[in-house]
């Protein structure tokens, strides 16, 4: 249903993330034990940034084409319309950061346990990113200048994620006690958002068709 | 069945674009809404669709509003608005494809391609619509027409862009949908010719 057939947008986000990943080491010199420190961090925000990029074009080339008229007057549920549309932007954007997260833990030093921490917590959080994301460039439809808007909508909104992404990575280095209860607030923040976004970003869209 | 509209007014920032506006299309009957330039034909249109409230006034389908009908409402209604809605990146055929899914039409591919070739665009079926001219896109998505079975069509300036022979077949489609006891509102700064039923003309003075 959702062909997509810009290749150039998946590599865009990937290697901005993998550029933003790979500054870090050469700004703050090689030291390892920096790195390790620093890492998490690093890593859920370059994926934030990252997941941002290509927010701006999720409705708007529906918007420019006429294609969004269309999908708001189809008898199909426009949260079902939207949850699509979001699956296709976490597939894009989301799910290769996911696979190219060992490549950050080489860099910054990680043991596979970290790594595969990290992985996981990218999977579920990523997720939340796209879906938090839909709202916002729901809601900056059609205005000039809506992309930076809208990171200054949704950056705020994933402060939760990156603390308990980053959170949840670091407490795998460190000990082990916490770890579960980092994912498990993870993935209780993404079945709440895959249940209320789309009815938002849903309510949004009618608003940006008038 | 029928559409009515009562008492509509809407407003544009704080310019009010009409108001008191009532008129019903019942079956078999063809709306041409005239009007010049920026006097709210393409507004009223996306009020008649629900892709905007009324300011005042409200529309109903078989005696009930349509905003509580909603998807009801909307299974009825084929939209042509100014956008021809069609994925520049996707063939004719895709684009066509997704259309009928998106309404929850069953078609096969024989019967995409007919409605294709009737619309002049045979061999061009299976190339990116970004190669095609600017009537020719036009046609990719009023190709829709001949598929869709909805009782209703609202057209925003179906004709714009098409050449002579185009805008002929295009006529021939909207009376036979009239024949056949459909409703058809449009926009158009052409006289449209029906081979029945009745014609009635609208006209926004702002």
């Amino acid at each position: 249903m959702l062909a997509m057939r810009h290749k150039t947008e998946i590599l865009t986000t990937l290697f901005f993330f993998i550029i933003v990943i790979s500054l870090f080491p050469l700004g703050v010199g090689i030291d390892k034990g920096l790195l390790q420190k620093m890492a998490p961090g690093v890593a859920w925000i370059a994926a934030l940034l990252a997941s941002m990029l290509a927010l701006e074009r999720l409705f708007a080339s529906d918007y420019e084409d006429g294609t969004l008229e269309q999908m708001l007057l189809s008898p199909q549920p426009l949260f079902i319309i939207v949850l699509a549309k979001v699956l296709a932007h976490w597939l894009l954007t989301g799910l290769p950061l996911v696979l190219i997260a060992p490549l950050v833990g080489l860099q910054y030093h990680l043991n596979i346990d970290t790594i595969v921490m990290m992985m996981l917590s990218l999977l579920l959080g990523t997720p939340i990113l796209s879906l938090l994301g839909a709202i916002g460039a729901a809601l900056t439809l059609g205005l000039r200048g809506g992309g930076i808007l809208i990171s200054l909508l949704v950056l705020p909104l994933y402060i939760p994620v990156l603390i308990y992404g980053a959170g949840a990575v670091a407490d795998s280095m460190l000990s082990h006690n916490n770890v579960e209860s980092y994912l498990l607030l993870l993935s209780g923040f993404l079945i709440l958002t895959l249940v209320l976004t789309p009815w938002a970003t849903a309510a949004a869209l009618r608003i940006a068709s008038e | 069945m029928s559409l009515q509209a009562h008492q509509l007014a809407c407003r544009r920032g704080d310019r009010l674009l009409f108001e008191n506006v009532s008129f019903q299309v019942n079956d078999g009957e063809l709306l041409l809404i005239e009007g010049h330039n920026g006097c709210g034909k393409t507004t009223l249109l996306k009020t008649l669709a629900t892709l905007r409230y009324p300011d005042d006034g409200y529309v109903s389908w078989q005696g009930e509003p349509i905003l509580k009908l909603a998807d009801e409402f909307r299974s009825e209604l084929t939209w042509l608005g100014h956008h021809n809605a069609i994925k520049l990146d996707l063939t004719a055929m895709e684009n066509l494809k997704i259309a009928c899914f998106l309404n929850d039409l069953v078609v096969t591919d024989d019967e995409v391609l007919n409605a294709l070739e009737a619309m002049g665009l045979y061999g061009y079926e299976d190339l990116p619509v970004r190669s095609l001219s600017q009537g020719q896109k036009r046609r990719t998505s009023l190709a829709y027409l001949l598929l869709t079975q909805c009782k209703l069509w609202i057209l925003d300036e179906p004709f714009s862009a098409l050449d002579v022979k185009a805008v002929d077949f295009l006529q021939r489609v909207i009376s036979q949908h009239i024949e056949k006891g459909g409703m058809v509102i449009l926009t158009t700064h052409q006289e449209v010719a029906l081979t029945s039923g009745s014609i009635n003309r609208l006209n926004l003075v702002a």
